[in-house]
């Protein structure tokens, strides 16, 4: 009697757990966006979740080409104009036509965004006057010449100037000092679908915080109608749940399965695409006197030499990081963006030759090696404490005793920031598709006033690279500028500034009927997820 | 009586005073937000306003001296990653821990004393030495790995479970449950067992001390000789004199699953309080975390002053004798 009515209770809540519905997609995510407001936090959490409900004037596909979007197409007038021609006909959620003066209302509204934690103004700052031809011609005016332009504003989410209360006519100021914004709602207010309004694929249905989010089909939607009536995205932040969850069929597709979990999923018959991301992981090296824990070099700076640099970038074997630390999910790097992106130049991987490496210290005048501590955040990139423990014993053997310092992110940033680490490994995803990116974060010379080299915590200086770069970074002709970038990079990487280790693969674990084509952004679109067939 | 109260009232007070200054110098020592929220793409010049904006250019003791200013007005601080007050984050993942804890302690109680007391009676016969075997494993698996386990058995082999989330909810007194559809009840079942199995050996191996204790004082054996029915030997006698420590485990334990339910969360991805103490601390969302460890001493520090209250009720001389005092 027991039994049976065991087994009936279990019968009755499998029903309850059961998906409902074929038309509806359940993704399993590594993390939650922390709004709804698509202007709030430049965060790649919230960006994949908000392009399913609000479009760009541009796009970037599967491989960060830009491709147009909410803009049909555009050019550059001269240096600092561009004209954008906006597609006709394309319908908000609340049925109301997309007109130049949303267009407008958007990048005004970038910079009256309260306390948001990482701005969109980084795109928006340089825009001088926005101003609108027609119904559908926006003329923007930059302060400088920006090839990026067409690229950048696809992180500038088009909202609904009527939702948002604006008034009839919104003209454009710079800074924010825009005429007609009304009252503008702050990104708590985008909780509500009434003012979470945009031209995407998918509706806002409900946010609950740290449970789930709920899209729906937008019928009218230009682009012709959604694959899913319905989206629901939970938040499950640990590896093995997300795992669990998507065997048990609560969830249709997971994003970042673990390397280790791979051949369990495919075994049970589901479905992995990976492809190659646009994230670096790479050393950097302090090449500045003065620089901390280093020890056995008489208080000198032995990085300073480039054929140390050299030689540790030829005393790591990278082939064997890629194929037994991370599982074949990695492919050895030659250069900081992976070919044929724009701007690289398909420069071949550093060999192994642990020998060369040990006579080139020998030439610098370290026979008998160093001591030095890697820096390496534990929590932030695949495998990544074990990547710079494989680095470290590699290092070992042409004499450079390593100290693996590894830490939670958030203290590693902090302290990478504060230039502790003589050495440390990190990761770079290039927003916007093209080696300028890497190279200018990176590796430019670090200058605070004119915002070169944010993150070159190993202050590597290359006035020569500098002025080539910046010269690629003014020039609009594709051609011109991807010859300069390649040109740029190579100066860099002859000079061992920076030594690249491997690209990560982005996994996704799906069930069998589905598709989707992996991003190099690494991004999880529910909009580009298919039904295969 | 009065005294007793007011005395504890004044401890608990101190304890919360001197946690506030704790956490806060604790929250101040781990990393730079700003270093974490901030784009990389950004400028030297753009992480200087960021900086300004979230108020941590200020030195530590003005930080600390706006923090106490704006709880005294009841205002913890606005979230760095949210963007809204603190506090109000962190209430509204409050039932759902609420909920798990509450349910979690029924069955740790419901389950718990009563074997415990069955085990404590007959300490030797077979049932007696199975549910002491049983505590022990309760006891000595890591609640990360029960958890993980409970999944696979119940949500992926078997499939009768969901593995996580907490399902459909209703309102029910103003709070969003979960325990009033099948749906949600289905989702609650295994992390609510997860979070109870520790909870409930502790109370089995506590009570089952407790009774063969008491079982072997003289007012038992009287009460037996009496001819008294073992039903009211068992709740009068028994049950009634071993409850102090087991109020006491009860309550400390129902503090402790409010506050640091996390682990169970983590792994079920069950929206509650824990789950969020943990996006916060990686994303160094420092007024939340400050919000929310505040929130959890206030929360142990009136549990335990609860439990003094029912202590004097449970047993006189406590009452007695602080009264002297």
């Amino acid at each position: 009697m027991k039994t049976v009515k065991l087994s009936l209770l279990a019968g009755l809540l499998a029903a309850g757990a059961m998906p409902a519905f074929a038309q509806d997609l359940a993704l399993g995510l590594k993390s939650e966006a922390t709004s709804m407001d698509p202007q709030f936090h430049q965060l790649s959490t919230n960006i994949q979740v908000h392009k399913n409900i609000f479009e760009t004037l541009t796009t970037q596909d599967a491989v960060q080409k830009v491709g147009p979007g909410l803009a049909s197409e555009w050019e550059a007038v001269d240096d600092t104009t561009w004209r954008f021609k906006l597609r006709e006909g394309v319908k908000f959620h609340d049925g109301t036509d997309f007109t130049a003066r949303d267009v407008i209302y958007s990048f005004c509204r970038v910079p009256h965004v309260e306390n948001s934690p990482s701005p969109f103004t980084i795109y928006t700052a340089t825009v001088t006057d926005i101003t609108a031809e027609d119904d559908h011609t926006v003329i923007f005016k930059t302060e400088n010449t920006n090839p990026l332009f067409p690229a950048e504003i696809w992180s500038i989410a088009i909202v609904s100037a009527d939702s948002l209360g604006a008034e009839d006519e919104v003209v454009f100021g710079p800074q924010g000092a825009c005429e007609g914004m009304g009252d503008i709602p702050q990104a708590p207010a985008f909780n509500d679908p009434a003012i979470a309004v945009g031209t995407g694929p998918y509706k806002l249905d409900t946010y609950t915080r740290g449970s789930e989010l709920v899209l729906t089909r937008f019928d009218d939607y230009w682009g012709g109608t959604p694959d899913w009536e319905r989206v629901v995205m939970r938040p499950i932040t640990s590896d093995g749940p997300r795992v669990a969850a998507l065997l048990a069929g609560d969830v249709d597709m997971i994003e970042s399965p673990p390397i280790q979990d791979i051949a369990r999923l495919e075994a049970a018959d589901f479905k992995i695409v990976d492809a190659l991301s646009n994230r670096i992981i790479y050393l950097a090296l302090r090449q500045e006197e003065g620089a901390p824990s280093i020890e056995g070099t008489d208080g000198k700076n032995p990085m300073m030499d480039v054929r140390v640099r050299k030689a540790i970038s030829l005393a790591i074997n990278r082939d064997a990081i890629a194929e037994r630390i991370m599982g074949g999910y990695a492919q050895p790097a030659g250069e900081l963006l992976p070919p044929p992106m724009f701007g690289s130049s398909g420069r071949p991987v550093d060999s192994y030759d642990p020998d060369a490496a040990k006579e080139l210290l020998t030439e610098a005048g370290y026979p008998n090696g160093f001591t030095m501590t890697l820096g390496t955040p534990n929590d932030r990139y695949i495998n990544d404490e074990q990547v710079a423990q494989a680095v470290a014993q590699m290092l070992a053997r042409i004499g450079i005793q390593i100290n693996v310092d590894a830490s939670t992110a958030s203290q590693f940033f902090s302290r990478r920031n504060a230039l502790e680490f003589p050495i440390y490994m990190a990761g770079w995803g290039a927003a916007s598709g093209e080696m300028s990116s890497p190279l200018k974060s990176l590796v430019a010379t670090f200058d605070a006033q004119t915002g070169m080299g944010p993150t070159n915590a190993g202050r590597y200086a290359n006035p020569e690279m500098d002025k080539v770069l910046l010269q690629a970074m003014s020039t609009i002709d594709d051609t011109e500028r991807d010859r300069l970038l390649q040109e740029a990079g190579t100066m860099v990487l002859d000079d061992y500034g920076i030594i690249p280790l491997h690209f990560e693969q982005t996994v996704w674990a799906m069930k069998s009927g589905l598709d989707y084509e992996p991003r190099v952004d690494q991004y999880t679109m529910a909009s580009e997820v298919k039904p295969a067939n | 009586m009065i005294v007793y109260l007011v005395r504890r009232f004044g401890q608990s007070l101190l304890a919360v005073v001197a946690m506030a200054v704790l956490v806060f110098m604790g929250v101040y020592a781990i990393g730079n937000p700003v270093d974490v929220l901030i784009s990389p793409e950004a400028s030297q010049a753009d992480i200087a306003a960021a900086t300004a904006r979230l108020g941590l250019d200020k030195p530590l003791w003005q930080q600390f001296g706006i923090f106490v200013i704006n709880a005294f007005q009841g205002d913890l601080g606005t979230s760095f990653v949210y963007g809204r007050p603190a506090l109000d984050i962190i209430l509204e993942r409050l039932p759902a821990t609420f909920e798990l804890a509450m349910v979690a302690l029924f069955l740790s109680v419901g389950i718990g004393v009563p074997l415990g007391v069955w085990a404590g009676m007959r300490p030797e016969s077979i049932a007696g030495r199975t549910i002491m075997a049983g505590s022990i494993l309760g006891f000595s698996l890591p609640n990360f790995w029960q958890g993980m386990l409970l999944i696979l058995v119940f949500a992926v082999l078997l499939g009768w479970l969901p593995a996580g989330g907490r399902g459909q909810t209703t309102e029910f007194l103003g709070m969003q449950v979960s325990f009033l559809t099948l749906d949600g009840l289905s989702h609650l079942i295994l992390p609510a067992i997860n979070l109870a199995l520790f909870k409930m050996s502790l109370l089995i191996r506590l009570t089952r001390a407790n009774t063969r204790e008491v079982c072997l004082q003289d007012y038992v054996k009287f009460a037996r000789a009496k001819g008294l029915s073992g039903r009211r030997v068992v709740l009068v006698h028994i049950l009634k004199n071993i409850m102090i420590p087991v109020v006491t485990i009860i309550g400390l334990e129902l503090g402790s699953m409010l506050a640091f339910a996390i682990v169970t969360e983590t792994v079920f991805a069950w929206p509650g309080m824990g789950k969020l103490l943990i996006d916060s601390i990686n994303l160094l969302d420092r007024p939340v975390i400050v919000a929310y460890l505040m929130l959890t001493v206030l929360i142990i520090v009136m549990i335990n002053f609860m439990v003094d209250v029912i202590y004097s009720f449970l047993d006189p001389r406590i009452r007695l004798s602080e009264m002297k005092g």
